[in-house]
Parts: C-alpha cells; structure tokens; sequence
C-alpha cells in the first residue's frame, strides 16, 4: 500500500499519536505494512515512504552511551538536519555503562545501548530517580571472528571458542583447539575490557561466571589496531563488530560459527534470520518517556529515527532488524505515549 | 644557562673548524655522534609521523573540511538516499565529513579557557612571588602541590570539572563552559610557574629603584614588574592553551559530545577538534580515517598558529637589562 508522500506528511506521527490512542496498534500495523512492502526485502521503514519529518520543531535531543551505537544514532542526527530539521541532537559515546548513569539521573534524553539495561544495577537507580523509559531494537551486529587470511580455519564451534577466548583458556597452537587445525602459534586481538564488545563475548558466548576473557591477548579499544593486528600476523584471531570485517574484507577472513546447527558465515542476512548465533547481538536506544510525550523535538526525533531505522542502519553500516524486530520495535515507540 | 650553552657551541665550532684542538679525541667524536643521534631520532620520527598522516590525509584537504560537520553515511548509502529522497550527496556523504564543529568548538573553548585561566594564573602567581611569605608553612605547602598539580594526568581535571559543574547545577555539562573549566584548570599550574619565571626574571634593580621613589608594593608591581614580565607570562599562557588544544580525554570526561551545530555562547554545547579526531580515526569507515588525517594537520597548524603568536610576542616585546 504505497502512500504518496502527501499522505505521508498528513499521517504525521505526532497528531495521530495523541488523536489514536486506543488505535495504536492499527497504527503500528499500517506502518509494518509500509515496511514490509519495500522490494528490497530488508528494507523496515525503507527509503523514501513518506518519512513524517515536520521541519517546524525545534529544540534540542541529549544522547548519549554506547560509542558501538553512536553511529547509528549520530547518522540519524545527520540525516534529520540534511532533509531540513532544525532540532540540535548532541551524541556522546561514554560507553553503555556510562550512558545508562546519566540517564538513569535524567541527564540524557536517550541512552544508546549495545547491552540491555541491567536489572540488577541500573534499573532500580531509574526507578529510584522517577525515570521511565522504553527499550528500543535498533539494529543488530554481527560480532566478527576473523583470522588471518592465510590461516586454513574457516569454521568454528561455539565449544571452540570457549576455548580460545575463554578465561580459563591455555591454548597457544591452534592445535591445542582442535586437533584438525593447523599447527601455527595463535596470537589474540581482542578489544579492550571496558567495551561493550569485550562485555558480550565475555557474558553471552564464552558465559563463564567471571565475565572475563583470556588476559594474555594483546588488547586495544581502537578496533582498527585490532585489524592491522589481525592482518598482519600468521596464525592470528579476534573479533570486533561486523562494519570492521566489512570494510576489511580484502585482508581478512571471517570465521563462520557452528552453533550445533552447522557452520554459519557473519552477513546481513545470517544475522537478520536469526541463524548467525550466539554472535549476532541487538544494538539498542533506550528512550525517556517524559522526555519524549514532554519535548516534541525528543518525540520528532525518535519517530523520525525509527521510521527511517532500515536506512539509518545501512548508512552507518549495520544490519537492519528484520520484519517482525522492526513491527515490535514501532509497537514499542508507539506504547510510550500510551 | 645561555651563556654555558654558547661556550660550548664556541667550543665545538672552534675545534670542528681548525680540527687542531685536543678536544677532538675518539671519545669526544663519539660523544658529538651520540648528540647528533639524539637530535635526529627525534625529529626524523615526527617528520615521519607528520608527513605520513598528511600523505593519508592529502585527498581530503578541500573546503568541505571547514565548512561542514561531520558526516558518517557510506558514500554507496549516501548516493542512493540521495536519489530517492532529493538531499545533496554532499549533505549526507562521509565523502563529504568536516570538522567545522570541532574546529569553532575548539577556537570558543581556547578563548573561554584564557578568560578563565588568564587573570587567575596571573594573579596567583603574582601573589607568590612579590606578596607571599615564602618561609610559611602554608606557602611552601602550596608551591611544592603546584609542581604536582602541572603532572597530575588530565583526565584527572575532566572530572574535577565535571564536579564543578554538578555543583554549579548544570544539568548537561558538554558545554563550553564545562569544557573551558576542565582546559583552565589543567593548564593553571603551567600558567603559575611560568608565570612566576618571568617575574623572577625581572631584576631587583627595577623593584628597588620604584621602591626608593615611593611607590607602594602594589604600585611597583603594578606599573613596573608586571608589564616588565609580560613577554614571559604571554609566552608561557600561549604554550599552555597549545596544550590544551590538543587535549581530548579531560573534555570526553566532561562529557562534551558530538554536535552538527555551531557554538553561540558560553552555554552552548560544543565539542572540540581532538575529540573528533579520535572518534573520526576510530571509525571502521575508510573515507572517515582519512578525513581524521586531515582533521590532525589542521589541528597541528593550529598550534603552530599559536606557538608562531607566542614566539612572535616575545620578539616584540622582549627587553634586555
């Protein structure tokens, strides 16, 4: 059901917000079925249908948090002021821990997030303030395992890779992993402990109780020293999230991952299907709802962020959500002002 | 000091040129060698790192890299929501990035860090050296945690100022002003001690001979010493504040973030040339590296801009006793 962009700017977001409560989720049904009709198939809230960006609100978004979502949060500013909005969105990167501190004090409007928001931890410090806030989906990464190009490992299991980036691990040739391999010396890039990268390796893949890695991996929190690294040395492995690979393709090799339903390569597609596991992780925003039913430029921005969600993510080089993560993601924004 | 180093130059000159000096054994060669080696290590290794990053950063020197903010869609994602949705390529591109954000963020947090730390350095220091009683205790206590403070690690300042921000009760603290408190304090000592060489370099001679005519303390600090010593204490300010141009953990701690905006005020959010760099440099996209290239060239003209200013100052108002 193609909208003329007319139409569009008539469904503008924001009247039909406050005018259509109960009628929320026909809403949300209308707008996945923009979505889905786009050709190319992964293209959620796709290219030009009817963006609903009303350039006559001003005012100004704080985000801040994971600098592994800044990206895309800092492309969807970009976008917004390059089709005319005025709205001054300032991004910060104090990591998700970071971010999550000041908005849980209500310093930030948004928080980016590469991890969910810890219950335990970080919940209770919102709640204590009165903050209330809704998680957003935004996109997913395929966290990359590469080697060197020449290495002839081309698939690894989950088992596999516990040890060699588990905490308990003692394999130095990759022989020790798994007697198939080449007998070469294995040296490790891993990014640095205080990256939300590290964090998911550590808890979700490798799940030992310290949430630690190996520590006898060199180590660095620029992800391009850790291809240089990667590329420039027999017998090398790391991980760091799929853009890096992407854009290094020529001078690095993926490993495919076996999560017990054979072996699986990093793409777009493996992790937009579900299949790329346990690797492939959920990139976050997380939204202060009396920011957003208070502010109209915090409400412009996040509807004009999650009707354009599949482009944003392409441009900054992620993995736009699938259809049924991107319906759940708009039934969510549209339960804020609820 | 300067006359030690002009003796020896006189020395080595003499002995170079009529090569007759007993001076000229093995071990004084190999003593001269080892100077020269010195030298050159450390010049070769930064002309190597300068010429390499402005060889990366050489395609990107155009006026997009003044004029415009910075941009981090992929140019093949660029060119196509350029198509569809009628938004210049040049808008969107990464092709297209700049550091016009960076770079004024960075001229109005120098200008507020001077106003800030300026007056302050000055007088302090001018109180330790022609009012204060240097045998007190408190006096010496402060003097020996002034040369602490100029090694403290900056990112140490970033949170000082970020709690002087709390308690001055601003909500969001990425502002000029939040970012001008953290630069002001972490070149403060810098600016005390140097400017406390300078007035210790003025001569006795002048103090007394104001004194003698009936000048106050105060009179003769006023109209004689300081202006006396402002080669030195304008020199010393300029090398401070090129430091802290190029400082990015403190203002990241502050917690300066990206704008596409320039600043207009005192209270207006910024964020500065360094920062934008080391994000820039971090990214995985290409075309983005090279621009953080240029972006380095362009800071490091800027603090030779100013090393130039400070240099220049001293020439011109430098006097001799």
């Amino acid at each position: 059901m193609p909208l003329s962009s007319r139409e569009a700017d008539l469904l503008n977001v924001t009247p039909i917000r406050r005018a259509l409560v109960p009628g929320l989720a026909a809403l949300a049904l209308v707008l996945t079925a923009c979505g889905s009709d786009d050709s190319d198939g992964n293209g959620n809230g796709g290219t030009g249908d009817g963006n609903g960006l009303d350039t006559s609100v001003t005012g100004e978004v704080i985000v801040d948090g994971s600098s592994t979502v800044y990206p895309m949060t800092s492309t969807a500013g970009q976008l917004m002021k390059a089709e005319g909005s005025s709205i001054e969105v300032s991004v910060g990167e104090s990591g998700t821990g970071g971010g999550f501190e000041k908005f849980c004090v209500g310093d930030t409007d948004i928080s980016d997030a590469s991890r969910p928001i810890k219950d335990d931890e970080e919940v209770p410090v919102c709640e204590e303030n009165g903050i209330e806030f809704t998680e957003l989906l935004v996109a997913t990464d395929a966290l990359t395992v590469a080697v060197h190009p020449d290495l002839a490992v081309d698939c690894l299991t989950v088992d596999e890779l516990v040890a060699l980036f588990g905490p308990k691990s003692t394999a130095t040739n990759w022989q020790d992993i798994n007697p198939d391999f080449p007998d070469e010396k294995i040296t490790g890039f891993i990014p640095g402990t205080d990256s939300g990268t590290y964090d998911y390796m550590a808890a979700d893949v490798v799940g030992d109780e310290s949430e630690t890695l190996r520590n006898d991996f060199e180590s660095s929190e620029d992800d391009n020293v850790l291809v240089q690294g990667i590329s420039g040395t027999e017998g090398a492995v790391g991980f760091f999230g799929y853009s890096y690979y992407e854009e290094n393709a020529d001078t690095l090799k993926a490993v495919a991952i076996d999560s017990g339903a054979g072996c699986v390569e990093p793409s777009a597609e493996t992790a937009q299907d579900g299949t790329y596991t346990p690797l492939a992780r959920p990139l976050f925003i997380y939204v202060n709802n009396k920011s957003y039913t208070e502010e109209p430029a915090v409400a412009e921005f996040t509807d004009y962020y999650i009707a354009n969600l599949a482009d944003i993510a392409e441009g900054a080089l992620f993995i736009p959500l699938n259809d049924e993560d991107y319906a759940a993601t708009q039934e969510a924004l549209a339960g804020i002002s609820g | 000091m300067s006359t030690a180093t002009t003796t020896a130059r006189a020395v080595t000159t003499s002995t170079i040129a009529t090569g007759k000096s007993k001076d000229r054994n093995l071990a004084s060669l190999i003593f001269l060698g080892v100077l020269w080696f010195s030298l050159f290590f450390g010049v070769v290794v930064l002309l190597a790192l300068i010429i390499d990053t402005a060889i990366e950063g050489s395609g990107r020197f155009d006026h997009y890299l003044f004029t415009d903010y910075e941009k981090s869609i992929a140019h093949e994602q660029a060119q196509k929501f350029s198509e569809l949705r009628g938004i210049p390529v040049e808008d969107l591109s990464n092709h297209f990035t700049g550091f016009r954000g960076g770079i004024l963020g960075s001229l109005w947090l120098m200008i507020t860090t001077a106003l800030l730390a300026i007056p302050l350095g000055i007088a302090a220091a001018t109180y330790l050296e022609e009012f204060a009683d240097s045998s007190t205790w408190y006096n010496r206590m402060i003097e020996v945690n002034l040369q602490n403070l100029a090694a403290v690690p900056s990112i140490i300042y970033g949170m000082l100022a970020a709690a002087i921000m709390g308690l001055m009760g601003f909500q969001f603290k990425g502002i000029v002003i939040g970012g001008a408190i953290a630069l002001a304090l972490l070149i403060l000592p810098v600016v005390i001690i140097t400017t406390r060489e300078a007035l210790r370099a003025v001569p006795q001679d002048i103090r007394q001979g104001s004194l003698a005519l009936g000048a106050t303390v105060w009179q003769t600090t006023r109209r004689q010493t300081l202006p006396s010593a402002i080669p030195g204490i304008a020199t010393g300010t300029i090398l401070g504040l090129s430091r802290a141009i190029g400082e990015a953990a403190p203002l990241i701690m502050v917690g300066l973030a990206a704008v596409q905006w320039d600043p207009t005020g005192f209270t207006s959010k910024v964020e500065a040339l360094p920062m934008q760099i080391f994000r820039m440099a971090s990214s995985p996209q290409e075309a983005v590296q090279e621009a953080a290239s240029a972006g380095i060239i362009v800071l490091l003209a800027m603090i030779l801009g100013m090393n130039a200013i400070a240099i220049i100052i001293r020439n011109k108002f430098q006097r001799s006793w």
